[in-house]
């Protein structure tokens, strides 16, 4: 199993210096560059301008440039933000709380309104509960998190003024920290949460349907298991299998989709720090945070592969 | 007294093209003890008869719509799931047809066949191991303390069919209903099965309800046999009544169509078919169900349906061949 790993992980090395190159690349090729503004300012002569590009290498040809990215990457040295003077790898430290805690807390929502949800609509295949359940699972995943954000906004916010709609750095300690801190991510853990247990809540539900009707569910009532048992034992359990897969391969774009909402209730998480260092043409910070997204997609690949053996003993690790 | 006595049943399903009738009031009774055969071709509603008998059926689409299933002066039919739990198993065991998609993948045998002992018995985790090792030996499981913490992939059709039979013999029921049991099985294997039901059987006293379409099965395990057709009994016998002197022609079609050693290679003769198939039974047609197919089909057997009459001792039929009145 540790050696199934850590042949896994070897692997990984490649393709992310693949995934690093590319970006890298396409990176070059955006025009505008961390010096793009010292052209246009006046007050800069142009021989520091000079200067100052050959001090950096940005005149030096691409893959002079990646290497020397690379070699600094693998000395731990992920570069200086321009824009905001601190070294890249502080920076990101400081906004990854903030985005872990507002996806982490929206994914347990999604989880814990998905599975029940998914698990007794399918042992009451087209009752009452089960067309709700679609129906509002369609509705939940067919609209788009920034529009269902700007929606709790404008009705949580600017009508009832019940809870903020900027999320703020919050001054304090203890219980009333805690409960402002709660109070401000009420709405984008329910934005993006619902959305993921709107489809998350289907996928369970088919994987539920796809086992209840296999031969080994019988054979469990046939000992008299009762209903409970038999669903949960038997059917959830092997039921789970999948989703916990699909759970694992979709964090990624969990990440990816909480960039919208991020920017939306300002939440100054990874994902907002992406957007505006796009806008700042902030290069290292943009390389940085793409970079650190790619090993996430490797990483989940890597844990959802490892949790597939782990709950089904057909799988082995070779 | 018999111990399971079917009245009339009548199981149907509700489809978007109507309502099929798989079983369409069927009498079967089991002595204690006994091993009963219950045969005919592919849908002709034996196993939604069997699954019938401990609501196994899925519901809806599946309804009991009349009907007694009564077990020890006890009748099953109006009980809810919940009380039917405390008989599956315990009272009742069920052997299925499909030893490859009936153990869960994900659970080692072991667990699957003590969770039975852990739901109907009062014993510890450690008993119930005890217990499920003991049965394994009993179906002749080779490394039986090994063997007991495998998962179901890691052993073959026939010996996963052993498993199956362990875990409806556990609780030591009074009656095992084996569905098919050999027909996903290969040839030699399917002998070892049937041998060791037959052993089983023996050595705890139960009653085996045993569906096949095989009647080479049924020459060899049963003492009574049950004939069914388009969700109806046509004719019930003893074994040697049966085999000696079928009196439906779709009895006699079936033991027509077994491959005979001795005549086939000394005349080179076809193997006889029974032409056609069994009828969809949505809004079956009056009259006998078999008459379409039937090389006796006279005009009465297009009006009116005929009825399980006793044509010897324990010998039934329904077939208005030789029918006086």
């Amino acid at each position: 199993m540790s050696q199934y790993i850590l042949r896994r992980l070897m692997i990984a090395i490649p393709s992310l210096l693949g995934i690093s190159l590319v970006l890298f690349v396409v990176l070059a090729l955006a025009p505008g560059d961390p010096f793009g503004d010292l052209a246009t300012n006046p007050n800069v002569p142009p021989e520091v301008q000079a200067a100052l590009r050959a001090k950096f290498g940005l005149d030096d040809p691409i893959y002079l440039r990646y290497l020397h990215w690379l070699s600094a990457m693998a000395h731990g040295d992920w570069g200086f933000s321009f824009v905001s003077r601190v070294d890249v790898d502080t920076l990101i430290l400081q906004r990854l709380p903030t985005t872990l805690y507002v996806i982490g807390s929206a994914q347990l929502l999604a989880l814990l309104v998905a599975i029940p949800v998914g698990v007794f609509a399918a042992t009451r295949p087209y009752s009452i509960f089960d067309q709700l359940a679609n129906t509002f699972a369609f509705i939940g995943f067919s609209l788009p998190t920034f529009f269902t954000g700007i929606l709790f906004i404008l009705v949580f916010s600017v009508k009832l003024d019940w809870l903020p709609f900027v999320y703020s750095e919050v001054p304090g300690t203890g219980i009333p920290w805690l409960l402002e801190m709660i109070r401000q991510a009420i709405m984008p853990v329910m934005v993006l949460g619902l959305f993921q247990a709107a489809s998350l809540t289907r996928f369970v539900r088919s994987a539920m349907l796809d086992v209840i009707r296999l031969d080994y569910v019988t054979t469990a009532r046939a000992k008299g298991l009762g209903q409970t048992k038999v669903i949960v034992k038997h059917v959830m359990r092997n039921a789970m299998i999948p989703v916990v897969t699909l759970i694992a391969l979709q964090m990624p774009a969990v990440f990816g989709g909480a960039i919208v909402t991020e920017q939306i209730f300002r939440i100054p998480g990874i994902g907002s720090l992406l957007i505006s260092s796009i806008l700042a043409n902030d290069t290292p910070v943009v390389m940085a945070v793409t970079f650190v997204f790619a090993c996430l997609v490797v990483l989940f690949n890597l844990i959802a592969d490892v949790l597939y053996g782990w709950l089904d003993p057909r799988i082995s690790f070779r | 007294m018999a111990l399971l006595d079917i009245r009339g049943l009548k199981t149907h399903f509700i489809t978007d093209a109507g309502v099929l009738q798989a079983v369409d009031g069927v009498d079967i009774s089991i002595n204690r003890g006994e091993t009963l055969c219950v045969v005919g071709e592919s849908g002709c509603g034996k196993t939604v008869t069997a699954m019938s008998i401990l609501k196994l059926i899925a519901m809806p689409p599946g309804r009991i719509v009349a009907g007694e299933i009564v077990f020890e002066g006890r009748d099953l039919v109006p009980l809810t799931s919940n009380q039917l739990d405390d008989i599956r198993a315990k009272e009742i065991g069920f052997i299925f047809q499909e030893p490859m998609t009936s153990l869960n993948p994900v659970l080692t045998i072991g667990e699957q066949i003590a969770e039975s002992l852990r739901r109907h018995e009062a014993v510890t985790k450690k008993q119930a191991l005890e217990r499920t090792i003991e049965m394994l030996k009993l179906v002749q499981i080779p490394n039986a303390e090994g063997r007991v913490h495998h998962y179901p992939h890691q052993f073959s059709g026939g010996m996963r069919q052993r498993v199956m039979i362990a875990m409806a013999l556990a609780c030591r029921p009074k009656l095992v209903i084996a569905d098919e049991p050999t027909t996903a099985l290969d040839v030699t294997i399917q002998a070892q099965i049937l041998d060791l039901l037959q052993d089983m059987k023996e050595r705890f006293g139960m009653a085996v309800m045993l569906i096949t379409h095989a009647m080479g099965v049924v020459a060899e395990t049963a003492q009574r046999v049950v004939v069914m057709y388009a969700g109806k009994v046509v004719e019930e016998a003893p074994v040697d009544e049966l085999f000696g002197n079928p009196g439906h022609p779709y009895t006699q079609g079936l033991i027509r169509s077994i491959p005979r050693i001795d005549l086939d290679a000394q005349h080179k003769t076809r193997l006889e078919t029974i032409a056609g198939s069994v009828p969809i039974l949505i809004n079956p047609t009056p009259g006998c169900r078999f008459a379409p197919r039937c090389r006796h089909a006279m005009s009465i057997c297009a009006e009116k349906e005929p009825r399980l009459r006793e044509i010897a001792p324990g010998h039934r039929m329904a077939c208005h061949l030789g029918d006086a009145s």
